[in-house]
């Protein structure tokens, strides 16, 4: 008997009784909201309102969350300068592209050309900035510490900031959205806004392809194995530093589609647009499991719900006022909550001693 | 290894993010450093001041001490303007006005006048550093600034700590001039959102015949000081507040909000944030099913050609609340405008470059109202005299009205007009 109370861990405990209060408080919340009614009433389609808007902004998360994940899996770097590279993508291609096509009335004329063409300018925008950052401000500290790399990302992405900022302005600048992607279709007998299906749609496609590519091509194959382990790929004949440069590139291919797809939702640019979705992004990258690139979609998507209908459902049934606000508090403690008792994310694998 | 590096980079991130965010809970270690500052400081003043007394200058009687600038020296202010992140325009438009109120004005007793500008980041961190830098300095007169009553709050406490003086262009939350909170540097020449709030209900209620309104602030003491002021007072005429709602001032997907508040059934939904979220939740609302038809009305913080551009069409029709910008004097539009085009290259951004003007030019008299020149030329500013000259400003014809300081810094002449958005162009309509 006092055997056992010996093997008592004081940390476990306050773990579980922290897991425990934070169950109790959503669960408390739901039902207040749901059966006793606190606060405004909401309908289903209310509700399914909440559910599709959160997943279109998940959506977008997870198509950030992805560059940060490759680049993680492959470099064992966090690179803050990810949201950069969106944004970048997404100030060029308004400024040079869409304003222009917008203007000329070819954007209402020939919509799909446009958002292609568009897009393209997007990605190539994004995948130039990810290269150049790579070749300049990490490849020479490819053997430093850890922390260098991390520190230089976070200054990369000032400089960014402020270079597109010299370059185009600091005002919010207008994304415009071709005449027939607005309104609703109707799908299911439920009404969805276009640009939300536009958002979803795109995002499965970009998934699917990433995940051909990365498991079915030569390329891919080499990346896993740069991401398994430099040295023996280097042994086999794959080029590291270009496969890495492929990394990047590719991260920052999915971060220009964000780009674009994030003007037509939001419909507005800024230099400073890259910050936030870049932290809510890693967030999502290390929820689903950093490293891990279905994780790092499902992270995405769940984040983006959680956000949405976590403050009307249960911090209103709690009686919170002014439950938008908090979303980020609830997205914030959902990330510790994964940290501490499932580091390795939600579908993440545990990584090898030398990764780790 | 792989944890301690995460938990390390996690905890980099949130302090990277409560950066970002801002909060007002940083008062507390600026009020103990601060203290430091002012010893610092006034020790600083007074050393160079006793040896003046040699040479038989002036001598500097005044009790909290007396910035002394050598012959051929400038005369120093600063000004502490959001000039970075998403809210740019607001502070650069003020200092395009702070600048040209020193070109216009020219030397004082033979010193020319010199700013240095600071950011206030438009949050509590930016306020407190650059008015701890400003303190920092003791050559700088007086300061201009800050742009938002966020960064304002910490700022204000150190400034007056430390002896100086500020005069602020555009804080406009009540919170800042409320006679307990009022900290005794502390002045503005941007109008009391105790008027504004009110003139917007009164609007709503009286000339649309609003019953059931909703409010949305983010949480910074302007937008929340607004909201509140607004539903106090549309309560008070009997309408009833069906919605009050915070999202936070970077937010991206405002849909789920809105959403919430259309559920609420308003008629009228009044948001006085800036222009991000502002045009962010124009727009969004027009996505809504539950909104079609609900009046939308903003404040003075998304008056600006940016707000309209990024609303194009969502934002027809919808209202906004605002000082009084029918500046009818000939100086504004011969002299102020050709100045600021010339400075700025565009036409201003924001609706306080006025007030920015006034507030340096209130500086500059009441500078060389109280500065005593030494037979070696030296100047003198006793900092407790500037402070007095400040505070018994009055009937002072400036770009806003006349201005005429209250014992609560108030100096605004506060005249709150209302616009609608017409053919993509603000239209004033009311009064």
């Amino acid at each position: 008997m006092s055997q056992r109370f010996k093997d008592i861990d004081y940390i476990g405990v306050f773990l579980w009784v922290f897991r425990a209060i934070i169950i109790v408080l959503v669960i408390y919340g739901t039902v207040s909201k749901l059966f006793l009614g606190v606060g405004n009433e909401y309908t289903i389609e209310t509700w399914i309102d909440f559910f599709v808007s959160g997943l279109s902004q998940g959506s977008l998360y997870a198509l950030i969350a992805l560059g940060y994940t490759m680049v993680y899996g492959i470099l064992f770097m966090i690179n803050f300068a990810h949201g950069e590279f969106f944004m970048s993508g997404a100030m060029t291609s308004t400024v040079l592209v869409a304003t222009f096509l917008s203007a000329s009335g070819f954007l209402d004329a020939q919509p799909l050309v446009s958002m292609l063409l568009i897009t393209a300018v997007s990605i190539i925008t994004s995948i130039s900035v990810a290269l150049l950052t790579e070749r300049i401000a990490y490849r020479p500290l490819r053997r430093a510490p850890r922390l260098v790399p991390l520190i230089t990302a976070i200054g990369a992405s000032f400089f960014w900031q402020y270079f597109f900022r010299g370059l185009f302005g600091s005002a919010l600048i207008p994304f415009p959205v071709p005449e027939s992607l607005q309104g609703r279709w109707t799908i299911f007998g439920l009404e969805f806004l276009r640009t939300r299906v536009v958002v979803m749609g795109t995002t499965v496609i970009a998934l699917v392809f990433l995940y051909l590519f990365i498991q079915r091509t030569k390329t891919g194959k080499a990346i896993r194995a740069v991401a398994e382990d430099k040295d023996v790929a280097a042994l086999m004949g794959i080029n590291v530093d270009r496969t890495i440069s492929i990394t990047f590139a590719i991260g920052a291919a999915m971060a220009g589609i964000a780009g674009v797809l994030w003007g037509l939702v939001f419909r507005q640019v800024h230099f400073y647009m890259g910050f936030v979705p870049g932290i809510k992004a890693f967030t999502a990258a290390v929820f689903g499991g950093i490293g891990s690139i279905p994780g790092a979609a499902l992270g995405g998507l769940l984040l983006g719900v959680i956000e949405a209908v976590g403050p009307p459902l249960f911090l209103e049934g709690l009686g919170i006022v002014g439950a938008h606000q908090l979303k980020d508090v609830i997205a914030f403690t959902m990330l510790v909550l994964v940290l501490i008792f499932r580091p390795q994310g939600l579908i993440g694998e545990k990584l090898a001693e030398k990764k780790a | 290894m792989k944890r301690a590096t995460l938990l390390l980079v996690l905890s980099l991130l949130l302090a990277l993010f409560l950066v970002a965010c801002g909060g007002g809970e940083a008062s507390e270690p600026a009020a103990s450093e601060a203290n430091e500052a002012s010893e610092t400081s006034e020790t600083a003043v007074e050393a160079p001041s006793t040896d003046s007394n040699t040479s038989d200058a002036v001598s500097c009687d005044d009790p909290i001490g007396c910035v002394e600038v050598a012959p051929g020296d400038p005369i120093m202010l600063a000004s502490a303007l959001v000039i970075s992140g998403p809210n740019t325009e607001l502070g650069l438009d003020s200092q395009y006005g702070v600048e040209i109120a020193i070109d216009l004005h020219g030397d004082i007793m033979g010193h020319p006048v010199e700013l240095q500008p600071e950011d206030d980041g438009c949050s509590a961190e930016g306020g407190q550093t650059s008015a701890q830098k400003i303190v920092s300095n003791p050559q700088i007169v007086a300061m201009i600034g800050t742009s938002c009553s966020g960064a304002g709050v910490p700022a204000a406490k150190i400034i007056s700590d430390a002896g100086y003086v500020m005069v602020s262009p555009s804080n406009t939350s009540p919170a800042l001039t409320d006679p307990e909170l009022h900290e005794p540097g502390y002045l503005r020449t941007a109008h009391n959102d105790k008027i504004q709030g009110a003139a917007m209900a009164d609007f709503a209620y009286n000339e649309l015949g609003i019953r059931k309104a909703a409010a949305i602030h983010d949480g910074d003491p302007y937008t929340e000081g607004l909201a509140t002021v607004f539903s106090d007072s549309f309560k008070e005429l009997g309408g009833e507040i069906v919605a009050f709602e915070a999202e936070a001032a970077d937010a991206t997907n405002v849909e789920p909000l809105l959403t919430s508040v259309a559920a609420a059934g308003p008629e009228f939904l009044y948001f006085p944030v800036f222009i991000p979220l502002g045009s962010l939740i124009t727009n969004t609302a027009a996505d809504i099913d539950g909104l079609d038809g609900v009046i939308l009305a903003g404040a003075d913080g998304i008056q600006s050609p940016s707000f309209l551009e990024n609303t194009v069409g969502t934002s027809e029709g919808m209202y906004a609340s605002g000082p009084d910008l029918s500046f009818s004097n000939a100086f504004y539009t011969d002299t102020f405008l050709p100045a600021y085009m010339e400075k700025a290259g565009t036409e201003p951004t924001a609706p306080f470059h006025a007030h920015a003007f006034d507030a340096t030019n209130m500086v500059l008299m009441a500078i060389e109202q109280v500065a005593k020149e030494g037979s070696d030329g030296t100047l003198l500013i006793g900092r407790q005299a500037l402070r007095d000259a400040l505070y018994a400003t009055s009937g002072m014809e400036g770009i806003t009205g006349t201005i005429t300081c209250d014992e609560n810094g108030d100096c605004a002449d506060p005249k709150i007009s209302v616009s609608q958005v017409q053919d993509g162009e603000f239209v004033r309509i009311w009064p």
